[in-house]
């Protein structure tokens, strides 16, 4: 798996491919955490458009990241969701707690809403 | 025909990626399967021997059996840890229930697993460990 980070003012943007599981999962913990220590990202916004694989351990690590960016204030977003992962999305009822969007710019125009 | 395989490997986090591929291989033999449902396969049989690895050995060392088998037209696949067991295996199959959420566990595991597959099995004796039975009927009945 491989993590991409960068910034559009303040939000964190994190792209994420290949398979994320158990075993990858400490991989994106450590990339957002030490974005996240840097005091530059207000919010999340995930980019799953390259994810092939996630399971229930990668809703752990996602899981994680939401309690402390929204412990600041913050909010968690996902955008790119495709078939897989938007099964798994939907069976651990993900979506009720991070907001899904068709595209970086549809995510990035609500989050300046928020 | 039927047709089966027993492979077995140590608990290690990098065998989760194997197992899942293994596991898509050999349903293959079976039939041609659409994308979604081998992901099905492949992420149940994930969760299944991810919780061998990080419950049924506590990160340690042991050993994980994943067989497959090809039976009565359907596909079964079974995990097997010979660690340390299930003491209550209504609770641990209740959404959300872990014994581990400092470490980000989720307690979705078979939730995940019971929402992908058409049976979920779960077999456990407490100091001597745990199978977990994944079925897949080839032929649904038409509604």
């Amino acid at each position: 798996m491989e993590v991409a980070t960068r910034y559009r003012g303040h939000v964190l943007i994190v792209g994420i491919k290949g398979e994320l599981d158990h075993h990858t999962a400490p991989v994106l913990r450590t990339a957002i955490e030490q974005e996240l220590d840097k005091d530059i990202a207000s919010h999340i916004l995930l980019n799953l458009a390259d994810l092939e694989f996630m399971d229930s351990s990668g809703l752990g690590v996602i899981l994680g990241r939401y309690r402390r960016i929204s412990g600041s204030g913050g909010q968690m977003a996902a955008f790119g969701l495709h078939g897989h992962i938007a099964r798994v999305f939907e069976l651990v009822g993900l979506p009720k707690i991070l907001s899904v969007y068709d595209s970086e710019e549809a995510a990035l125009a609500a989050m300046k809403r928020i | 025909m039927d047709n089966w395989f027993e492979l077995r490997f140590p608990a290690l986090s990098v065998n989760e990626g194997f197992s899942r591929s293994v596991a898509a291989a050999f349903s293959c033999l079976l039939k041609d399967w659409t994308v979604p449902e081998i992901k099905e396969i492949t992420t149940s049989v994930s969760e299944a021997v991810t919780n061998a690895v990080i419950h049924g050995y506590d990160d340690g060392y042991g050993v994980v059996i994943l067989r497959g088998k090809m039976f009565q037209g359907s596909l079964v696949l079974e995990i097997e840890d010979m660690g340390k067991g299930i003491a209550n295996i209504a609770e641990a199959r209740e959404p959300l229930f872990t014994t581990k959420a400092a470490a980000e566990r989720t307690g979705m595991g078979f939730s995940v697993m019971e929402g992908l597959m058409d049976e979920v099995e779960v077999m456990s004796t407490p100091g001597q460990g745990t199978t977990v039975r994944l079925i897949k009927h080839l032929v649904t009945e038409l509604s």
